[in-house]
């Protein structure tokens, strides 16, 4: 799989975002993690190979029961899913 | 090549018509709009901007915008799930609602390729699956039938009967299943 790695200054936790690149609520979930400097990972399922988009559904799946995006997880644990600024705020202590 | 105008108008009137409302922010609206253009020149059909597609029409039309679920999620939450379609009070407000997916997890499943590893599973005969062989598989998967409204009469050949009856607007529960049989003699 292949993540696109945005770098920032907040990098004391591991962001990862499942992403659609037609999706709104994704576009904004990265400028505000953008705005906040906070480092991540993306990846946009919509544009992944079907291999891959079994791999992610497996992992969103296992930790989420239903496929949405965004999806964001941090340190592996934590699960935010769509754009929840106040969720973010709270789990990356922005 | 979709012309954004067209999305726009296209959207515009649907909303109208049901008496709904776009949402009230513009350059979310755009954001919206460039989605479903994106989604109609990949896929042919313009899909729901906020969900994964399988790329078969048969496993994706319950997420075609406006998807089925719209009705139901604007009576009940104010608003579809992506946001785009809202009722007086939201646009009014400006206040948007979150609003859970009602999209059943074994369809979301279908846009992963969960087809493409039966297949594999399966004996392979003649190498390489053709796409068209793929998109024959899904007119299986789904099985469609004979649907008809008890209260009007409409009749509809799908998987699932609609939510809300398009033309007298009764409720799922007002579908009965027509079941046919055919004989045939001497």
């Amino acid at each position: 799989m292949q993540f696109s790695k945005v770098s920032g200054k907040k990098n004391n936790h591991k962001v990862t975002l499942y992403a659609l690149s037609t999706c709104v609520w994704c576009k904004l979930t990265k400028e505000f993690l953008n705005e906040n400097n906070v480092e991540y990972e993306y990846i946009y399922v919509d544009l992944c190979d079907e291999d891959d988009k079994q791999k992610i559904r497996d992992i969103i799946q296992s930790k989420v029961g239903s496929l949405i995006y965004p999806t964001t997880i941090v340190d592996d644990k934590v699960v935010i899913t769509g754009f929840r600024k106040d969720k973010l705020k709270e789990v990356l202590e922005i | 090549m979709t012309i954004i105008e067209q999305v726009r108008r296209r959207a515009e009137a649907d909303a109208k018509t049901y008496g709904y409302y776009l949402i009230p922010q513009p350059e979310l609206l755009q954001g919206f709009l460039e989605g479903l253009k994106t989604n109609e020149d990949r896929y042919g059909y313009p899909l729901c901007p906020c969900r994964l597609a399988s790329g078969i029409f048969e496993y994706d039309r319950d997420i075609i915008c406006p998807c089925d679920y719209r009705d139901p999620d604007v009576a009940q939450y104010g608003s579809c799930y992506c946001r785009l379609y809202v009722n007086k009070e939201v646009y009014e407000s400006k206040n948007l609602p979150e609003v859970p997916e009602r999209r059943p997890v074994e369809k979301q499943g279908r846009a992963y390729g969960t087809q493409a590893a039966t297949a594999k599973q399966a004996p392979a005969q003649g190498g390489q699956e053709k796409p068209s062989a793929k998109a024959e598989k899904a007119q299986v998967a789904v099985k469609k039938k004979l649907w008809y409204c008890k209260q009007c009469g409409y009749v509809v050949f799908r998987e699932d009967p609609p939510y809300i009856c398009p033309i007298c607007k009764a409720k799922k529960e007002m579908f009965a299943e027509i079941e046919s049989t055919l004989e045939f003699n001497g």
